[in-house]
């Protein structure tokens, strides 16, 4: 299971890259991994606002359908349209392949998600259980 | 596979002849404008009436149904479904009512309703009910368009969200949301009921409602039930019984007395009429006293000179569904309830609860069972032992169950269980036909430790085999492409 050390990560699975003001989301592989294939993703529009914790989106798969949190607040600047026609992109790398990208309203919002070591400990803790 | 309709096809081979015409044709483009014209004929398939007969007895073969074995689908409460109730429903007095007809027509109509309306009332603790709503998910608008209307005629117009626990079916978040809600999660504990501190730190001025289903889809009985009504209730909001999982507790405890406000029953769930292709459903939703006014209208009233309808409700949601409702439906659930009376559905919940914890443990050896303790009438054994130890998934051991010759319990649902399988055996099982099951799933289990191929390419059995889901999902052919 992949979990790049450059990224944060959120609770409910979800990364982000920030570049200046700008966040990137995705879900995680280990995200990716529990749904199985994924069938269809519902993004937001561009110039949509986002609360951190608030709604994203919601990502289909062939066991369930499960909302995407955003981690960030702010903007919608541009949504992974790829995605639209070919959602198994998110199956085949979820971290090359971007949901969304955010300019965010308080990029200190990143500063209350997780390290790649702590999101890794969350992942094998939620393994382990049920 | 045998051809579809559309591949029998044979030209001129339709088995009908009409009289001739004995009025004068009319050229279509004469009297309709041309963009309502078709160019071409629909491509109808023809066949002869035998051809057509046979087609759908063929498929009718192929159908699996709780009139062909054992239906254990959690949360949807596959019981069987009495013949009487054909017999009732199907009434000359019932069956052949027109919707139109006056009430001085249709007393008998009136008063089943109105009976009908008694004894949901009885059993669920509430004051009212409308038999309106056409299922549960119906129903489940239908007591949020109350609840919101209650709200908004208070002047509190701040109540923007519902909260739903994380178990909790798919419907209601999906019914808040199409109503303008926002959907706000609530954790499970580790017993797998609600967490009460979270219920807490989510309860605010701007909750409308908790919707909750109990006992939860975990088949675990929410015991902190009137702590969880104190909070909500604290907090100005009103808690929402979906009755899925009626069936764990009709007869032994009633969502009224537990502090539920607004509840819906599914007459197809736990009354027993049919559905799952064999539906219609019916969803009544009940409310207390204090929000009878929101209810849709017309109710039945009795009065001195008969039954009647009445319209006069100004602060009514308005109507939900036309005439009465899936009115066959209701004389199915009423002759039920009637033949089995108040100790006869206690004793149907007993041994739902019963049959269910006689799987649970029977199945414990083998299975991952998620919270091993005393179910109501469904529990969540799970795939992840044998996914973890022989790489087969709860979709390969579902799929081989069909070649044991049952139909597989619900999958991957709660979300909150991995490798779920959810197992509501219902209580018109026979012991044999439980153990018949037990063996099936135990074997199954024996060939995960053996030869998980078999499971990874099951079914065999049946005329489909292993169906390309993700395919389906991704590129669904709706059409015939001819």
């Amino acid at each position: 299971m992949k979990i790049p050390a450059d990224l944060y990560y959120s609770p409910s699975h979800e990364w982000v890259r920030v570049e200046g003001d700008q966040a990137w989301i995705g879900i995680s592989d280990y995200a990716q991994h529990e749904l199985g294939d994924i069938v269809f993703v519902e993004m937001p529009e561009p110039d949509d606002e986002l609360e951190a914790g608030g709604q994203l989106g919601v990502i289909e798969s062939v066991k369930a359908a499960s909302t995407i949190y955003s981690p960030v607040g702010g903007t919608v600047v541009a949504i992974n349209e790829e995605l639209e026609d070919a959602p198994q992109l998110i199956n085949e790398d979820p971290y090359a392949n971007y949901i969304v990208v955010v300019a965010m309203n308080n990029p200190g919002d990143v500063d209350s998600l997780l390290s790649a070591a702590a999101y890794e400990e969350l992942c094998q803790k939620e393994q382990g259980g049920e | 596979m045998s051809k579809v309709i559309f591949a029998r096809s044979v030209a001129g081979g339709g088995g009908f002849s009409l009289p001739p015409c004995d009025v004068a044709e009319i050229e279509p483009a004469a009297e309709i404008n041309r963009e309502f014209l078709r160019a071409e004929a629909p491509l109808l398939p023809e066949l002869s009436e035998v051809e057509v007969v046979r087609h759908y007895v063929e498929l009718s073969q192929r159908a699996y149904g709780v009139d062909n074995g054992f239906y254990p689908l959690g949360s949807c409460t596959m019981k069987y479904n009495p013949k009487i109730n054909e017999w009732a429903a199907r009434l000359p007095g019932f069956a052949f009512l027109h919707p139109y007809q006056v009430e001085e027509s249709v007393q008998g109509a009136l008063e089943l309703l109105y009976r009908a309306e008694k004894l949901c009332c009885e059993i669920g603790g509430m004051d009212r009910f409308t038999l309106q709503p056409a299922a549960g998910a119906h129903g489940e608008l239908t007591g949020l368009m109350i609840i919101k209307a209650y709200h908004r005629h208070r002047q509190d117009l701040a109540r923007s969200k519902i909260l739903v626990p994380d178990s909790a079916h798919g419907t209601n978040p999906a019914t808040a949301h199409v109503l303008g809600f926002e959907v706000v999660e609530v954790k499970s504990n580790e017993e797998g009921l609600v967490d009460l501190q979270d219920l807490k730190a989510c309860m605010s001025s701007e909750v409308a409602a908790l919707m909750l289903t109990n006992p939860n889809t975990l088949g675990l009985f929410e015991k902190e039930i009137e702590e969880i009504a104190a909070v909500v209730h604290a907090g100005g909001g009103l808690l929402y019984y979906d009755g899925a999982n009626l069936n764990g507790i009709v007869g032994v405890a009633r969502p009224g007395d537990m502090g539920f406000d607004v509840l819906h029953f599914n007459l197809h769930k736990t009354f027993a009429t049919p559905h799952g292709g064999g539906g219609p459903g019916s969803g009544p939703v009940g409310v207390k006293e204090f929000l009878s006014d929101f209810l849709p209208r017309p109710l039945v009233e009795k009065k001195e000179e008969g039954y009647c309808l009445d319209y006069d409700r100004p602060l009514s949601i308005g109507k939900v569904r036309s005439f009465y409702g899936n009115f066959g439906v209701i004389v199915k659930a009423y002759a039920y309830m009637m033949a089995l009376g108040g100790p006869g559905l206690r004793e149907a919940c007993e041994l739902a609860v019963l049959n269910a914890n006689y799987l649970r443990h029977h199945l414990q050896e083998d299975y991952h069972i998620a919270f091993k303790r005393l179910c109501k009438h469904e529990f969540v054994a799970s795939g992840q032992k044998q996914l973890a130890e022989n790489g087969v998934s709860t979709l390969d051991i579902a799929k081989r169950l069909m070649d044991y010759g049952f139909h597989p319990p619900t999958v991957y649902f709660p979300l909150i269980v991995k490798e779920a399988l959810m197992i509501e055996p219902v209580e018109t099982e026979s012991r044999e036909r439980l153990d018949e099951f037990i063996a099936a799933l135990r074997e199954i289990a024996r060939e995960a430790r053996e030869n998980p191929d078999i499971l990874h390419q099951a079914p065999h059995s049946t005329v489909i085999k292993r169906v390309d889901e993700v395919r389906a999902a991704r590129q669904p052919i709706l059409r015939w492409p001819g």
